[in-house]
């Protein structure tokens, strides 16, 4: 053998110590712990030595090379935090690599915010055609054929007797055929109306919202629909309810709230009136009930539906309804 | 419903200010839409003195007046006897509206310049004299405004009615309404002379052949009468809802029209063919010149009111121009009649002619308000138009209306409202709209509803009207108990929340698009002339051809949508939508309604940065998202199979696929066929996703079992073979993972290349087999033998080679 297992441990420190760059270290260890490095020839000569020298001297060599490894590894460790703490680094200016997300449609952001509302009041969710008979859609609703009620909803039709709903409505019908109360439900969903102008769009989005069981009242009627409206916007928006008129409700309400941009002083919004229209809601009319076979000494209820849009819009402070079905970008990701 | 206060104060004195009134109408259910200024359009009519005045050089009758308007000298050329230096009167300048529609310009007269007009108060719709111009004291400075000068004010209301309340389109209907928000007290006009006389049965005579659509006609007769301009109070009254004077027969019934609600129509008595009327249904084939002079086709069940020989009216809608007033009308025939509204109705929509009076009808006149209308006019028409009544009213009443009397319970009444209201305060209001109500016990009212209430037949009716008379407002506001045994939202709605989630991280942004489009999306589309898609429902009255067929496929709109944006820039983008579309299944039948998922890719692969040279978006993008889609989902057993290209439609050929489940082909993926692209006009890369949720929602599963982790490391191994180009990839991995092998537990794709050294034809495909045992530490040597093996058999059966 020509030198000691120490020789070579005290060769490498000692290089070691000069060692100034992370690269230096590399070339030690390929030159001392590599394959071929100078402590692994030194293990697999150790089978050339005599039978009894061998143990210590293996013993003797995997100390070295542990050792060694282990003073490259902190040396290594010093070197580069020391370049790390003093030497130049990237442009961190320069923008990352980008992670797209896309955005929700504002539409299905308010959708979502009512709904989640509704469910954490118990409702159920429920949706149904978008293209209804005319059965669903007005008589069994109460709005007789050739009413002058029928023109209060401009109707898309497919037949006489089929149209495009007017509005979710005819799911009442629907749900209620099928099921008996207690019911308490919203149907979102979209509606179509022959109307296209700034304030119209010949589809939009409507919720719709059923309750029905023993001993409901408007006073109730009141009570979620300010819910709804304080958790939608806030609790310091007021609500005002004032008589109306829809076929299958009676009595029927209008429900204005403080006008959301102005807080009730008058604005451009609320034609300066300090409210803004809603909702509309009432009490099912018995004619409803007695369409589905309910009997109306027993039960009582409310209903109510609102634009997705126009609340979209006051939240969100949109001034054109149209920009809803534009899908421009520029728009969308606003939001 | 347009109503001016100074109409109204007829009826009631007004004592709360017009803001007022309008927010306690509104309150009350009549919404009042707009408040304004009746004599806004004098806001240009101002004071202006006659400072110099010489006769026109050119026109005998005229004046050539300089006029100091305040500071400005206006020349304007008057033909005014009064007008004199020094005096001080009315100037419009150009712009104003007058109440007839004029408007005025500046002009030329003779030869002269004029800017502006003097004007009399009949001009200025303020007053009757119109012989000279008006003079106002001439202490009055120049340029002020007239309206001010004169103390003109007049608010008018436009009450936006829902069709529930026919009775408040008469005046008289909303100082009704007035006054039980006042608490009283309303002022009927004089009762008139009720003609109690048999006279009139010597001039004419109605006979109602169809009495289920004419319940009522009555009518009288005036002989003698002046045609001519009305009164300036009628005139007045009738330009302060905006109507204009027509002529004082005219005039009449327009003003009891909306006094009262009830249309009324004049005939010319002489030009009734055996003076008298016939109410019948048209028959088939009939046409009628109605009095705007157009000829209108009749069709059979359309309500006429005819003389003894020929139509002279459409009952309801609007009266002949056969039997029209003129200037040659010396008696008239009134009629005042109650039509069955539903008839009124189609009739009006069928012939496209929407009129005061049918608007009246459609929703119900006051059954017993009929005779009363009558006489007003009646004699109005004596006293205006200096004709002679003839004594006695023709009152046919085939169907009088029942008096309803429906019994409220007090109780009832406020559990359906949860209010606490007691039985005198709900019949006090009951009483304030002229209800007759009597108590009966505790807890009942016994109501009679009133004739001009068509809308109130039933119990949850009055309700209503005690709700709106006491005030929603005051009603509590009660929160119900929430039951604790509430549903869960259905899987669908779910499962669409968890896919739009997925696709929000992956980049895309939704979008909502019409649900009608352009048929002409099908040969956008590329779809074969069987295509399931091309069997659309067709919308009967659509706004445009744009949107006139319902959606077969959410494709043209989100291309529509994406056209859009690159024509504003955006050329690279991301989009979903997810929604409905509509399969025709025949006339009269509903569609079948399936819902959709579209994902739509264009142009670059990543957003435009440093970091990216900008690679275009392929099918590999795209299919990427289905994939991740369904592993999210966890949907297994989906494949994707090359489309033939007679399939593709709008994708195309060689890079498209359709995406399978079992047999069935549940959507498909691919790069947009470049005609397809050239019929959007579309200039860049498109790949696109189009799948139907219907059928991908039940491969979802609904249950998550978990299984233990390996407890022993895995051992790969890799092989690369060469194979013929056209042997799908896809089918050697099945081929691996259907060798049954145990250990085998998973096959990666990991590299395929094209080119040299691979020779023409051929392609190398890299793929790793994992391999694991659930029970040991694999040994390298059994792993190589079980990996020659199945890369034995891999390389027989695609006669591969290796490289």
């Amino acid at each position: 053998m020509e030198n000691t297992v120490e020789q070579i441990r005290d060769e490498a420190l000692a290089e070691l110590e000069g060692v100034s760059e992370v690269a230096g270290i590399k070339d030690l260890s390929v030159k001392y712990l590599g394959r071929k490095g100078l402590v692994s020839l030194f293990l697999r000569n150790i089978s050339s030595l005599p039978k009894e020298e061998r143990p210590e001297a293996g013993n003797n060599a995997n100390k070295v090379k542990n050792l060694l490894e282990k003073r490259f590894e902190e040396t290594r460790v010093r070197l580069e935090s020391g370049a790390a703490d003093s030497g130049s680094g990237i442009d961190v200016s320069l923008p990352g690599r980008p992670s797209s997300s896309g955005v929700l449609h504002p539409i299905s952001q308010i959708n979502n915010q009512i709904t989640d509302i509704f469910a954490r009041l118990g409702f159920d969710i429920a949706e149904g055609p978008e293209v209804e008979t005319d059965y669903y859609n007005f008589e069994a609703l109460n709005f007789p054929k050739n009413h002058p009620a029928r023109d209060m909803q401009d109707t898309f039709f497919i037949s006489d007797d089929i149209v495009l709903r007017t509005h979710t409505s005819p799911l009442q019908i629907r749900i209620m055929e099928k099921e008996h109360p207690p019911i308490r439900v919203i149907m979102p969903g979209r509606v179509y109306r022959c109307d296209s102008d700034l304030t119209h769009t010949p589809m939009f989005h409507q919720v719709e919202g059923l309750v029905v069981d023993k001993d409901v009242s408007f006073s109730d009627l009141k009570g979620i629909l300010t819910t709804l409206v304080h958790q939608i916007f806030d609790e310091e928006i007021s609500l005002r309810f004032r008589p109306s008129f829809f076929p299958f409700t009676e009595p029927s309400a209008e429900v204005d709230i403080l006008c959301v941009i102005c807080r009730g002083k008058g604005c451009r919004v609320c034609s300066q009136t300090g409210w803004l229209e809603v909702l509309g809601s009432g009490m099912v009319h018995p004619a409803v009930f007695e369409n589905v076979d309910y009997d109306t000494s027993r039960i009582s209820g409310f209903a109510f539906g609102m634009g997705v849009e126009r609340i979209a819009m006051l939240k969100y402070g949109i001034d054109d309804l149209r920009k809803f079905f534009e899908n421009d970008f520029r728009f969308l990701g606003q939001f | 419903m347009k109503f001016s206060l100074s109409w109204l104060t007829e009826y009631i004195p007004v004592e709360i200010s017009a803001a007022e009134l309008s927010d306690r109408l509104t309150m009350a259910g009549l919404e009042v839409d707009s408040i304004s200024d009746r004599y806004e359009y004098l806001d240009t009519v101002i004071t202006g003195r006659i400072v110099e005045s010489k006769p026109h050089p050119d026109a005998e009758s005229l004046k050539l007046c300089v006029v100091d308007i305040g500071g400005e000298k206006l020349e304007i050329v008057c033909g005014a006897p009064n007008a004199e230096i020094g005096m001080v009167t009315a100037c419009a300048i150009p712009g104003t509206v007058f109440p007839d529609g004029r408007v005025l310009e500046k002009a030329v007269v003779r030869n002269r310049a004029s800017n502006g007009m003097l004007c009399s108060e009949y001009e200025l719709g303020i007053g009757s004299a119109s012989s000279g111009i008006l003079s106002l004291n001439s202490d009055i400075a120049p340029g002020e405004k007239v309206a001010k000068v004169l103390e003109l004010s007049d608010t008018v209301f436009e009450v936006d009615l829902t069709p529930n309340r026919p009775d408040c389109l008469g005046i008289i209907g909303i100082a009704r309404e007035v006054a039980a928000i006042q608490s009283g007290p309303l002022r009927y006009p004089e009762k008139t002379d009720a003609g109690s006389g048999s006279a009139v049965f010597d001039y004419t005579s109605v006979s109602i052949q169809d009495p289920d659509l004419c319940p009522r006609y009555c009518a009288r007769v005036v002989l003698d009468v002046t045609m001519g301009s009305s009164p300036f109070w009628l005139q007045d009254r009738l330009l302060s809802v905006g109507l204009r004077p027509i002529n004082n027969l005219v005039d009449i019934t327009n003003f009891v029209m909306m006094e009262t609600g009830q249309p009324l129509h004049a005939f010319d008595f002489d030009k009734l063919a055996d003076n008298r009327i016939v109410v019948r249904a048209a028959e088939k084939g009939e046409s009628f010149t109605t009095l705007d002079g157009k000829e209108r086709k009749l069709s059979s069940g359309m309500l006429m009111i005819c003389d003894a020989e020929k139509p002279v009216a459409l009952a309801g809608v609007m009266g002949g121009f056969n039997s029209e007033i003129s200037e040659e009308t010396r008696s008239v025939l009134i009629e005042s009649a109650c039509f069955n509204p539903a008839s009124v109705r189609k009739t009006s929509k069928s012939l496209g002619l929407y009129t005061d009076a049918s608007y009246r009808f459609e929703r119900g006149v006051d059954p017993d308000g009929t005779v009363a209308a009558l006489n007003r006019a009646a004699v109005l028409m004596q006293e205006i138009t200096g004709g002679r009544l003839v004594e006695g009213v023709i009152d046919e009443h085939p169907g009088p209306a029942e008096i309803k009397t429906i019994p409220l319970s007090v109780k009832n009444t406020n559990r359906l409202l949860g209010t606490d209201l007691d039985q005198k305060s709900m019949a006090d209001h009951l009483k304030s709209i002229e209800f007759s109500v009597e108590e009966r016990g505790d807890d009942l009212l016994a109501v009679t509803v009133p004739s001009f209430r068509v809308d109130v037949s039933r119990h949850e009716d009055l309700v209503e009207e005690v709700a709106r008379l006491s005030g929603y407002n005051s009603i509590p506001t009660t929160f119900p108990l929430i039951p604790s045994d509430t549903r869960l939202p259905s899987r669908r709605l779910v499962i669409r929340n968890e896919i739009k989630n997925l696709l929000l991280g992956y980049g895309f942004s939704e979008a909502i698009n019409y649900s009608f489009i352009n048929r002409s999306a099908c040969e956008q589309l590329r779809l074969g002339m069987d295509d399931p898609r091309r069997n659309m429902l067709e919308i009967l009255n659509p706004l445009s051809e744009e949107q006139s067929v319902m959606r077969t496929s959410l494709i043209p709109g989100l291309i529509g949508t994406m056209h859009r944006n690159v024509s504003m820039q955006i050329k690279t983008l991301r989009l979903f939508e997810i929604g409905k579309i509509f399969f025709n299944t025949g006339k009269d039948k509903l569609p079948r309604e399936v819902e959709n998922l579209a994902c739509i890719w264009t142009g670059k692969r990543n957003e435009f940065s440093w970091h990216d040279k900008g690679v275009d978006c392929d099918f590999y993008d795209i299919k990427g998202v289905a994939e991740g889609l369904f592993k999210a989902l966890r949907v297994e057993k989906v494949k994707f199979t090359s489309l033939p290209a007679e399939s593709c439609c709008y994708l195309k050929p060689g890079h498209s696929a359709g995406i399978y489940a079992g047999e069935e082909i549940i959507g498909v993926v691919g790069e947009i066929h470049p005609e397809a692209a050239a019929n959007f006009d579309l200039k860049q890369p498109v790949s696109i996703l189009d799948l139907d949720l219907d059928l991908l929602i039940p491969l979802i599963p609904e249950e998550k079992t978990s299984k233990p982790l390996p407890k022993f490391p895995s051992v790969s191994r890799d092989i690369t073979m060469i194979v013929d180009r056209d042997i799908e990839a896809q089918s050697i991995i099945e081929h691996l993972e259907s060798v049954n092998e145990n250990i085998l537990e998973k096959v990666q794709l990991f590299d395929v290349y094209e080119g040299k050294p691979v020779p023409e034809g051929k392609k190398s495909l890299s793929l790793r087999l994992i391999y694991r045992s659930p029970e040991k530490t694999l040994e390298d040597e059994f792993v190589n033998s079980i990996h020659n093996r199945i890369s034995g058999t891999v390389l027989t059966a695609f006669n591969a080679k290796l490289p």
